[in-house]
């Protein structure tokens, strides 16, 4: 049997972030300390993660109960341009997988080429039915939903565990 | 009658019996028998009955091509009809039955068919549409209902689980024989990502069988060194029992793999769909021999001679012990060579070559066979058995010249290549006369996204037939050098379409072409002779072709016939389209993991669990669960509901109105762009105010409506209806995108963070003051407004809004918030009497204060004039979106049908959708009808019926009584009123 | 099921990720317009055998709208490009003619 656990998270702190790129990036690296992120890459300083949503989108993932601050720190840093910052740390759900090949699970419900993800890539992409984003981490990969589908992302995963090895 | 060799059979383990049942009788085979090898060995020729004639068949074949020997498989939740025989694995406990042989396989009653078989020529269906109505009805319909069909429809649902899996490669290689073996060896070679699958258990394809020396090893030795090889590649995945299903646009293949098929052991997915995207495809899917048309060539003991090869040397299973062989070419002659070795006797071939001298045949005369050249067979004879065969000259009309005693005849026609997946996507065929075969014309390849070829054949799928060709052509396909192997000399294959060429009437009428649709000979001609010439209309007038094979084997002798009898060439003819699936594919396996709780997405609120404990009844919105009413024990739905909508306007009711859309529209161009959205103005709206509006499409109709909140100068927050969240999110985007992209302004679905709570009623703003926090008086909040704050010491924003008339308050939380939040004012309000009400209460008093609902009142052909909604079209505005739209004169029509409310006279309900009846009949002779039923409820505020609806000149005819349909009653008359039943002075929300 | 590459992400991706939103580069005609054009804009299109220029949304990725140049009948893809433009640019245009010829 399969030896892939699946974890849903507890809520994480998330931060919306829209506008032009280059005053995103400054305002992202003088409040985070995280190098803005090359397209559809992600980068990580200390509890803090900045991930490239769209070409005028990022998310910033970090701690539940810092996401507040931090959204009032980028506001200010950000009151004279055009940009648009947004907690959304309850719009998510996150999930933990671990263990061997999560890859063959999750290439069950995502038209996701595993071989070409870079390391740091924040991959958008549909999960059966829904949208879903995906990257790695050392022992595994992050899954990524709305909320209110977390349930059945959380069935179509437990159902897709590979049986028998 | 056939039977189990002492020895042989590369693919059976007789260490390992197998017991299974067909028809209820017990039998047993060997772990690797096919369910047709084992039915031959236990003696089991005859295994079906043919569709039309019901007469009895046996196996033809030994692969997927097979178009007789279908069964059905399992029983209860895992029973499925129309299996192969030929391809389905044995395994401990299989059941299998025989289909279309009612009462039994031994007596059927529908073999009358077959002595009434010259009143049931070609396109007999079709002439059964020209007689008169009740002769359809009464004697063909259930004629053919009874006799016709394949298996019988499961009656249970299916017992188990599929899966897909979405993969990747540069070359997927399609078919493991030794052409594939030998392409993907290559790529790999290349670097490439390869994935080669093979639909059997086993790689090696025909090789294996008849085997060869390739690169001076035998190749059953060389496929296992390359499969080793394959196998240690981490840039290669092999995958058995897979079969490529169809190849689609743009490298798009899906193959299908059987995961428990072949096992008594049923746990986990059934199958598992591959989704793979290739740089290119390799075809190496190999070839089909055809049968010979002659009369009686569907009598059971007839074989493919390469068929009666596979059963003899693969599973030890001799078909028959005196086997005539009848071909056309060199290839059969390795079957006489097979049975001669297992000891069996071949009393004769009949080659319809005049003159032969290939060192096979040679070989074989050698061996004292004795062969006769220029000879076919006249016609078989038999009834449920082969017992000998009539001779004659192929050149001749079927005058008998001797009599052969046998028990089973081997045929080969020659060999087609298996084309599909070349010809899913567009590929073009070319006729080799040479060969008598339609093969891939390289020149004219099915084109991927950047215009070129994606599709390639190796081996026999590209028309090589010896060894020595087909490692050649596989090589070359994918660029690499051949394995090496000695070229065999072989004599050149002779057309022949019919046996014997010059055949009568009689003949012909007993010479099948499409065995699984009874399809002979005699039809083809007869729909050429009535009209239908193209190859298309001829497949669909005689059925063949049709049905679970597809005519894999009849396709190319019909279209043959067809051209002969045209006068014309087979390219001319040309072939019917192929379309995927290569086999028939299971419905589960395609919808994958959409089954039961997960066939579609299921959206809950953060107040869902709540819910849930406290007995909601659950009706589906979009993709959310809302509940619909919370009714209590004993309770009916009804009761529920009306006790809901009674408590909320006397007391306290609370909602679950998370489900809104949220959206936050912010930037310096936002109020201008909401202006073009909305049908009224946003842009002057004031911070801390909120505004109902109106959304249209550019053909002017309402597409859907809310509550507008301006948080400061540059923001506001868009209230969308459930269903319209997303579909309104993309239609701002859209038009920020690709319309106005210089235009400063963001959109951010905040619907998923937050939850929001209707708390409504006259008690509304004691449980706000009792959990307090923020002011929640009239003066601080007033109708209309809103505020951030705190209640019971949660951030939360406070909007004074209402849907249903009463004093009422819309809180949004965030969502991980929004369940305590709920529970904390369930709780205070119990001083309040309070109660959850669900969305039929909400309908209700909605309507009972003639508040409209997008996709009660509108269905995509209303605009808001329609529903008296003028006040919320600005007059100021030079444009907004549906403005142009709404300028056609069709919207400014007097008659147009317009809002008003519906009362019935005896106080009933309307029926939901009914018309309102008109006057008279229009020119089809049907009823004129003057206007339609949006909404109708029994309202129990006012306990009576209460409705909304569109009326011809509605507005202008307060008063008056009209009529309204009824299903399977009399009309209900109902008054023409004002759509505000209850407080249409606003008095209840003016607190 | 086709493969197109987003240029506002750069990925490329199977038709599942994406939705339609028909032919591109339609002009909008407002409350000005007279019926003909307003007709135009609203219902008549090219629905071309061949070459057609038409709308995508990487619905299921970055969000965003682009544009392909795409042979409807071949399945050929000239090129995608950026929603913010009135016409085709140069390059795409020069990758049809060039992909027509062949």
């Amino acid at each position: 049997m399969s030896d892939i656990s699946i974890e849903a998270l507890p809520p994480v702190g998330m931060i919306a972030l829209r506008g032009e790129m280059g005053s995103l990036g400054r305002a992202v690296e003088a409040v985070t300390d995280c190098a803005p992120p090359e397209q559809r890459m992600s980068t990580r300083s200390g509890d803090v993660t900045v991930m490239w949503m769209a070409p005028d989108e990022m998310l910033i993932v970090c701690d539940h109960g810092a996401a507040g601050a931090l959204a009032q720190k980028l506001t200010a840093q950000l009151s004279d341009v055009f940009a648009t910052v947004v907690e959304v740390s309850d719009a998510r759900q996150v999930f933990d997988l671990t263990g061997a090949d999560v890859e063959a699970l999750l290439s069950k419900l995502m038209p996701v080429d595993f071989d070409r993800l870079g390391a740091t890539e924040v991959r958008r992409t549909r999960m059966a039915q829904v949208p879903a984003a995906l990257w790695r981490h050392s022992g595994g990969y992050h899954v990524m939903c709305f909320r209110s589908v977390a349930g059945y992302a959380m069935r179509l995963m437990e159902d897709a565990r590979p049986v028998g090895g | 009658m056939s039977r189990r060799l002492k020895t042989g059979g590369r693919l059976i383990d007789r260490d390992r019996p197998v017991e299974f049942t067909f028809d209820g009788k017990a039998l047993r085979g060997y772990a690797g028998d096919t369910l047709a090898s084992a039915l031959l060995a236990n003696g089991q020729r005859v295994m079906g009955r043919s569709f039309k004639y019901h007469r009895p068949r046996s196996v033809v074949a030994a692969g997927p091509e097979e178009p007789n020997a279908l069964m059905e498989i399992g029983t209860g939740a895992r029973f499925e009809p129309n299996q192969r025989a030929t391809v389905q694995p044995l395994w401990e406990g299989l059941s299998a039955r025989s289909q279309n042989a009612w009462p039994s396989l031994a007596f059927d009653v529908g073999r009358v068919n077959d002595l009434a078989s010259r009143f049931l020529p070609a396109g007999f269906y079709y002439k059964t549409f020209m007689a008169p109505r009740p002769a359809w009805k009464h004697v063909f319909e259930p004629f053919i209902r009874k006799a016709a069909g394949l298996g019988s429809a499961p009656t249970e649902a299916d017992a188990d689980r599929y899966e897909f899996k979405y993969a990747f490669c540069d070359t997927l290689v399609v078919g493991g024989g030794i052409a594939g073996l030998t392409a993907a060896l290559a790529a790999m070679r290349a670097g490439e990502r390869v994935i080669l699958v093979e639909s059997r258990a086993t790689l090696g394809g025909r090789a294996a069988t008849d085997g060869a020396e390739i690169d001076g090893k035998a190749a059953e030795d060389w496929i296992k060194n390359a499969v080793e090889a394959l196998e240690k590649s981490e840039s290669v995945t092999l995958v058995a029992r897979c079969e490529g299903s169809g190849v689609y646009d743009h490298g798009y293949v899906i193959c299908t793999e059987d995961l428990t098929g072949f096992k008594a052991d049923k746990s986990g997915p059934r199958e598992r769909v591959w989704r793979i995207r290739a740089g290119r495809v390799i075809a190496a899917t190999g070839a089909i021999e055809r049968p010979l048309s002659f009369a009686g060539n569907d009598i059971p003991g007839v074989m493919l001679a390469s068929a009666v090869r596979d059963y003899l040397l693969d599973y030890g299973v001799s078909p028959g012990e005196r086997t005539v062989i009848v071909t056309n070419n060199d290839d059969a002659y390795r079957t006489a060579k097979a049975l001669l070795e297992a000891g069996l006797r071949v009393p004769a071939i009949l080659d319809v070559r005049p003159e032969v001298n290939s060192p096979i045949v040679r070989d074989i005369k050698d061996l004292g066979v004795k062969v006769h050249m220029g000879r076919g067979i006249a016609r078989v004879h038999g009834n449920d058995a082969v017992t000998g065969v009539s001779v004659c000259l192929q050149a001749g009309d079927g005058a008998v010249m001797q009599e052969i005693r046998c028990d089973a005849v081997a045929m080969s026609g020659g060999w087609s290549p298996v084309v599909h997946l070349w010809s899913h996507c567009g590929g073009k065929l070319l006729w080799d006369a040479e060969r008598a075969m339609f093969r891939p014309d390289p020149a004219r390849p099915p084109t991927g996204a950047d215009g070129e070829g994606f599709v390639k054949t190796a081996g026999a799928a590209s028309g090589a037939l010896t060894t020595a060709e087909v490692l050649a052509d596989a090589a070359e396909t994918v660029g690499g050098d051949a394995p090496s192997t000695a070229v065999v000399e072989e004599a050149p294959i002779r057309p022949v379409w019919v046996m014997p060429e010059g055949a009568g009437p009689k003949l012909r009428a007993k010479m099948w072409l499409d065995y699984q649709n009874d399809v002979k000979v005699s039809d083809v001609r007869l729909a050429a002779q009535e009209g239908f010439e193209s190859v298309e209309h001829a497949k669909r007038y005689t059925t063949l072709g049709m049905a679970t094979d597809q005519g894999k084997l009849s396709n190319i002798n019909g279209l043959a016939v067809l051209a002969d009898r045209l006068d014309r060439t087979i390219p001319e003819v040309g072939t019917t389209t192929f379309r995927p699936p290569y086999t028939p594919t299971t419905i589960g396996a395609l919808a994958g993991e959409a089954r039961g709780e997960t066939f579609q997405p299921l959206r809950r609120t953060p107040m869902h669990d709540w819910a849930e404990t406290h007995g909601a009844y659950w009706e589906p919105v979009g993709h959310w669960r809302r509940a619909y009413c919370f009714p209590r024990a004993g309770e009916s739905h009804a009761d529920a509901v009306s006790r809901e909508v009674k408590n909320t306007r006397e007391h306290l009711g609370m909602l679950d109105a998370s489900t809104l859309g949220k959206l936050l529209v912010r930037g310096p161009d936002a109020g201008r762009f909401l202006d073009m959205l909305y049908t009224n103005m946003m842009s002057t709206l004031k911070p801390g105010r909120c505004r109902y509006g109106l959304m249209c499409d550019e053909n002017g109709f309402l597409i859907d409506d809310g509550v507008v909140a301006r948080i400061d100068e540059q923001t506001w927050l868009c209230h969308t209806t459930t269903g319209g969240a997303d579909r309104i999110h993309g239609w701002m985007e859209d038009w920020l995108q690709c319309e106005w992209w210089d235009w400063k302004v963001h959109v951010v679905n905040l619907t998923e963070q937050f939850a929001q709570i209707a708390v409504v009623g006259p008690n509304a703003r004691r449980v706000l003051e009792k959990l307090g926090g923020m002011d929640v008086s009239a003066e601080a909040l007033p109708f209309m407004a809103w505020a951030d704050g705190t209640l019971g010491g949660v951030d939360v924003r406070l909007y004074r809004i209402s849907f249903s008339g009463e004093l009422s308050y819309e809180i949004a939380v965030p969502a991980s918030r929004g369940a305590a939040l709920w529970s904390a004012l369930m709780e205070a309000g119990a001083d309040f009497d309070v109660m959850p009400y669900g969305t039929e209460a909400l309908h209700i008093m909605r309507a009972e204060k003639g508040f409209i609902m997008i996709g009660d009142e509108t269905d995509g052909t209303v605009v808001p004039q329609d529903l008296g909604l003028d006040w919320a079209i600005s007059k100021k505005k030079d444009d907004y979106l549906g403005k142009r739209g709404q300028m056609r004169s069709e919207f400014h029509k007097p008659d147009r049908w317009k809002l008003v409310g519906l009362e019935t006279l005896d106080g009933t309900a309307l029926e939901d959708g009914a018309y309102a009846i008109g006057e008279g009949t229009n020119a089809n002779g049907q009823t004129v009808v003057q206007g339609r039923v949006t909404s109708t409820y029994h309202s129990p505020t006012l306990d009576r019926g209460i409705a909304m609806g569109l009326v011809a000149r509605g507005p202008e005819r307060m008063g008056e009584v009209i009529r309204f349909t009824r299903i399977g009653q009399e009309p209900q008359e109902a008054r023409i009123v004002s759509p505000v039943f209850f407080d249409p002075e606003g008095e209840k929300a003016n607190v | 099921m086709l493969l197109l590459t987003c240029p506002n992400c750069g990925l490329t991706v199977e038709e599942t990720e994406l939705a339609p939103g028909g032919e591109a580069h339609l002009t909008r005609f407002g409350p000005a317009s007279g019926d003909a054009e307003f007709e135009a804009y609203l219902f008549l299109r090219d629905n071309a055998k061949g070459v057609h220029f038409e709308r995508w949304c990487h619905a299921y990725g970055c969000g965003k709208w682009f544009l392909a140049a795409r042979d409807t009948a071949t399945l050929q893809v000239f090129g995608t490009y950026s929603a913010q433009t009135k016409e085709p640019p140069a390059e795409i245009l020069e990758s049809i003619a060039k992909g027509r010829a062949t």
